[in-house]
């Protein structure tokens, strides 16, 4: 294999009119400038989902608090889950699988780029539909502005009996939209996945990452259908009075929760798994070691990707199932614990026995799986049926999947975002800056959703907009509001490092990490074209291999 | 990371104390803060609201099952963390790079790329741990999902409207039927069997020291169970989400004594005794619009809102939203808005006279 670094010069953008540079990057099926678009969107509507956040945290810091009315605040937490999953969430895991696997697997492109520019086109226009309803979906009875009806919208809370004006109509054709997006890159990135590895990459010399987004598109391609479907029949309902959902007319509601939660879990699963692969990158190279246990690493996530699809009832454990089906979800759920055990474990196996360097992507990863395993535990625990019969709905849910989807998904997107940031921009991130923005977001994260699970344990329930006084619960509120203010002062600092940075980070080089995959041996920012040669490769760390060709991965390939 | 751990293992610590004494608890008084009387924005009134919903305080076998299994659950799960976190936070000190305090950097570590035989161990150890917690789920679920009433239950129809409770018994005779809102009275020790119903969208029981919550859903109908064994009354809330005024559909379970309880369905089953001071509230009643969604028993038959015919037999107003007395009465008459904001009942935009006459009426609906 070639590491050339001798480039051709490519236009410098700065001689381009800013209305040229905007053109280009509106028309552009460049995978990598998709994959930062994608990222910029998703971050802006981070910031966005915490200003709501912040607030319900102000209307709940006291008992009976006045912040906003009960009919925003239902639309705050609304729009804080519609759009931290489907607007934050997926975009920036999806984005960054797009700018990356081209890289990570020696590929020009993506397989479709068109297709493609298309998928974030949509994905921009779900978004800004949904956004819209906050203007736009008065509805003719004025009732509630944007969608209320909470992020996994149970009928028949959505009917249009209980549901006037169109603000569900928002809901349903935002996420619609933006979901034919989703399933536009998982299309493409499946493709690239299994047909467009250069030479010498056997599936099993792909980096952990590639497995990962190959599941990854694979749960996404059978899940999102299924919330498409139901959203099409909830909206035939709404519009032209059919009766899929509607109660008063012989329809069910648990019908509802069967389409939505099959699914609502994988998607979960959509939503740790490439978080999963960022972290299966960053762990080895900042710990000077390989992933340990490569093939079970690959069992594991396709075996997390089987399971994922089975036990979607563990959110409907107090519907009333009969005992048999109660007893299946739990055993099924308790079973996922499985797989993702091995990759905690192998993840602290690749660490033992290296030379860990922690820096500031290393810190997050490390707080990831810190993190994970204690939402990964209250997650075992809400697989035990009758614990759930207590705590479903309630905060300890709430404590429990923000472990899991910001302890997790949210840490691994900052570790990953650390960790390529030179590459995509050639600059590096102030580590200064990344440590204290590391240190704060961990400690405000800790002290906004630990006390949650205790409110939980003491009986407060999700989704109110105000709790009774004397129940104990003044406390804990409050430590989870004043957890969001450090966060939020953690958040400034990031913005800054990264405005700060891009102006006068330190010049990153094409290798900053010392790293061993593909995307690491092209110029930082990769030119359009990604690699001069295709390049050839040996094993499943084709840098190491060139730097130290005294001792290849090929010589230790395992073919267990 | 230190004070992390230290703050779940006190939150741990002050969970559990207060569970392991049965004496109410004066270790936690903010885990578990006795019912207090502190006055709330509704003026003179004190705070009916405030008590006890820990889920480790059960004074009911399905609940005081599920504690039992929590606490197994929570053992296993603390030993697999303090494990787990334990290696982690062991390998992070120990193998952390120490290259700028030595001046020179060592050459890479030794590549592992794996081990047969340890894989296999954490794959085949998870595996146990997750059979044996599902044997332990399947024996509480057996115990504590009912298929059928237990043996000499008192059986109550429970319907969740938005955002209130109806139930529905049996009256003092066998042919009449107490129906009454967003307050139950059971007697003490007797097995209660609810059927749960609801009017419009999905809620969900729960009084977590009684029973894990079982979910309240129109068009299927659903069932729990629970046998009070002190005397008391228990709090809850609606647990799913219902809309806009979800925070406060309110739940109150009064446990009395049997002689106590069968005297409420006595009262309860008797129709209402006319008063000269309910005269001119009464006219109005019938004639504005509350008779369309209020029954009153002899007098009206709506079914939309709460059955008022021992409205002051109750503690609060509103499903919770205030105690109910003469004044908050008042307020909630006027504008039900000022109350509780978003839910159903219109302001009947009454002059003050009017609302005296309907107040004072209400008032005699003992």
């Amino acid at each position: 294999m070639t590491l050339s670094h001798s480039h051709p010069t490519t236009p410098a953008e700065g001689t381009q009119t800013l209305g040229a540079r905007l053109h280009g990057w509106a028309v552009t099926v460049d995978h990598k400038r998709l994959g930062i678009l994608y990222v910029c969107f998703g971050l802006f509507f981070f910031v966005v989902a915490g200003i709501e956040a912040a607030i319900m945290r102000a209307q709940l810091a006291q008992a009976a608090g006045k912040v906003v009315d009960p009919a925003t605040f239902n639309q705050l937490f609304t729009m804080h889950g519609t759009t931290m999953v489907f607007l934050v969430g997926m975009p920036i895991l999806l984005g960054m699988g797009n700018y990356l696997i081209p890289l990570m697997v020696g590929a020009r492109d993506m397989a479709f780029p068109r297709l493609n520019a298309f998928g974030l086109w949509l994905f921009v226009f779900g978004a800004g539909l949904l956004y819209y309803s906050y203007v736009g979906a008065q509805g003719l009875y004025g009732d509630s502005a944007a969608p209320d009806v909470g992020w996994f919208a149970y009928a028949p809370l959505t009917n249009k009996t209980f549901s006037r004006g169109n603000s569900t109509d928002y809901w349903i054709l935002g996420i619609m939209v933006s979901g034919f997006g989703s399933i536009t890159t998982a299309i493409n990135l499946l493709t690239t996945i299994l047909a467009m590895r250069c030479p010498g990459m056997t599936l099993m010399r792909m980096p952990l990452m590639g497995w990962m987004m190959l599941v990854v598109s694979v749960l996404v391609i059978i899940a999102i259908p299924v919330l498409t479907g139901a959203q099409i029949m909830l909206l035939l309902d709404r519009s032209l009075g059919m009766h899929f959902f509607d109660t008063q007319n012989g329809g069910s509601s648990i019908l509802w929760q069967h389409l939505f939660w099959f699914f609502g879990h994988p998607e979960v699963y959509i939503l740790i798994l490439p978080a999963f692969g960022f972290i299966s990158e960053v762990i080895p190279v900042f710990s000077r070691k390989v992933i340990f246990g490569y093939p079970l690493m690959v069992a594991a996530t396709v075996s997390i990707g089987f399971i994922s699809l089975g036990v979607w009832a563990h959110h409907m454990f107090a519907i009333g199932m009969p005992p048999a089906l109660n007893a299946f979800f739990a055993a099924s759920t308790f079973l996922i614990a499985v797989p993702t055990g091995i990759k905690i474990f192998n993840w602290i196996g690749t660490m033992v026995g290296g030379r860990i360097i922690f820096a500031t992507p290393m810190l997050f990863a490390t707080a990831f799986v810190a993190m994970f395993i204690f939402g990964g535990l209250t997650g075992v625990m809400l697989a035990v049926v009758p614990f759930t019969w207590q705590l479903s709905d309630s905060y300890f849910v709430v404590g429990h999947f923000h472990y899991v989807l910001f302890g997790g998904t949210v840490f691994g997107i900052f570790s990953g975002f650390f960790y390529w940031f030179p590459k995509a921009t050639g600059r590096m991130l102030s580590e200064r800056l990344g440590k204290w923005f590391f240190w704060l977001l961990f400690a405000g994260f800790n002290l906004t959703f630990f006390p949650m699970h205790i409110s939980g344990i003491l009986g407060m329930p999700r989704r109110i907009y105000m709790y009774q006084p004397d129940r104990g619960l003044e406390l804990w509120n409050m430590l989870s509001s004043i957890g969001v203010i450090i966060q939020a002062i953690a958040i400034v600092i990031f913005i800054w490092n990264v405005v700060v940075s891009l102006r006068k980070g330190r010049a990153a080089g094409d290798d900053p990490w010392n790293a061993w995959t593909l995307e690491w041996s092209t110029k930082s920012p990769p030119p359009e074209w990604n690699f001069d040669q295709v390049p050839t490769v040996g094993s499943a760390r084709p840098l190491w291999d060139a730097k130290n060709p005294s001792d290849p991965d090929s010589h230790h390939e395992r073919t267990a | 990371m230190r004070l992390w751990c230290a703050a779940i293992f006190l939150a741990v610590c002050s969970i559990g104390a207060a569970d392991r004494s049965d004496a109410p608890s004066v270790v936690t008084p903010i885990v578990c803060a006795p019912v207090a009387q502190s006055a709330t924005g509704m003026g003179s009134t004190e705070n009916v609201n405030g008590g006890d919903l820990n889920i480790f305080h059960p004074v009911s076998p399905p609940a005081y099952e599920i504690r039992e299994l929590a606490w197994l659950v929570f053992g296993i799960s603390a030993v697999i963390f303090v494990v787990v976190e334990g290696v982690l936070v062991w390998s992070i000190i120990r193998f952390r790079s120490r290259d700028e305090e030595a001046g020179t950097p060592a050459g890479e570590p030794v590549q592992v790329f794996g081990s047969n035989p340890v894989e296999l161990a954490w794959t085949i150890i998870p595996c146990i741990i997750v059979f044996v917690l599902s044997l332990a789920t399947v024996r509480t679920i057996r115990e504590v999902e009912l298929e059928a009433p237990p043996a000499g239950a008192l059986e109550v129809d429970v319907i969740g409207h938005q955002w209130w409770w109806e139930f529905q018994l049996a009256g003092a005779e066998s042919d009449t039927r107490v129906v009454t809102a967003n307050e139950l009275v059971v007697p003490v020790g007797r097995p209660i069997w609810l059927t749960l119903r609801s009017a419009d969208v999905i809620h969900s029981w729960w009084v977590p020291r009684l029973a894990g919550k079982t979910d309240v859903i129109p068009n299927h109908v659903n069932h729990t169970w629970f046998q009070a064994e002190s005397i008391g009354t228990y709090l809850g809330q609606c647990a799913e989400y219902c809309g806009t005024q979800h925070a406060n559909m309110l739940l109150r379970v009064r446990v009395v004594t049997g002689d106590e309880f069968i005297a409420w369905q006595v009262a309860q089953s008797r129709p209402p005794v006319d008063s000269a001071s309910g005269v001119a509230g009464k006219a109005l009643f019938l004639q504005l619009a509350c008779m369309n969604c209020h029954a009153i028993d002899g007098v009206s038959t709506g079914s939309f809102g709460p059955n008022l015919t021992h409205l002051m037999s109750r503690e609060t107003i509103g499903a919770g939203v205030a105690p109910l007395n003469p004044k908050t009465l008042r307020m909630w008459v006027d504008d039900p808005q000022n109350l509780k904001e978003g839910c159903n009942m219109p302001s009947l935009k009454l002059d003050s006279a009017q609302l005296d006459a309907v107040v004072a009426y209400l008032l005699t609906l003992k």
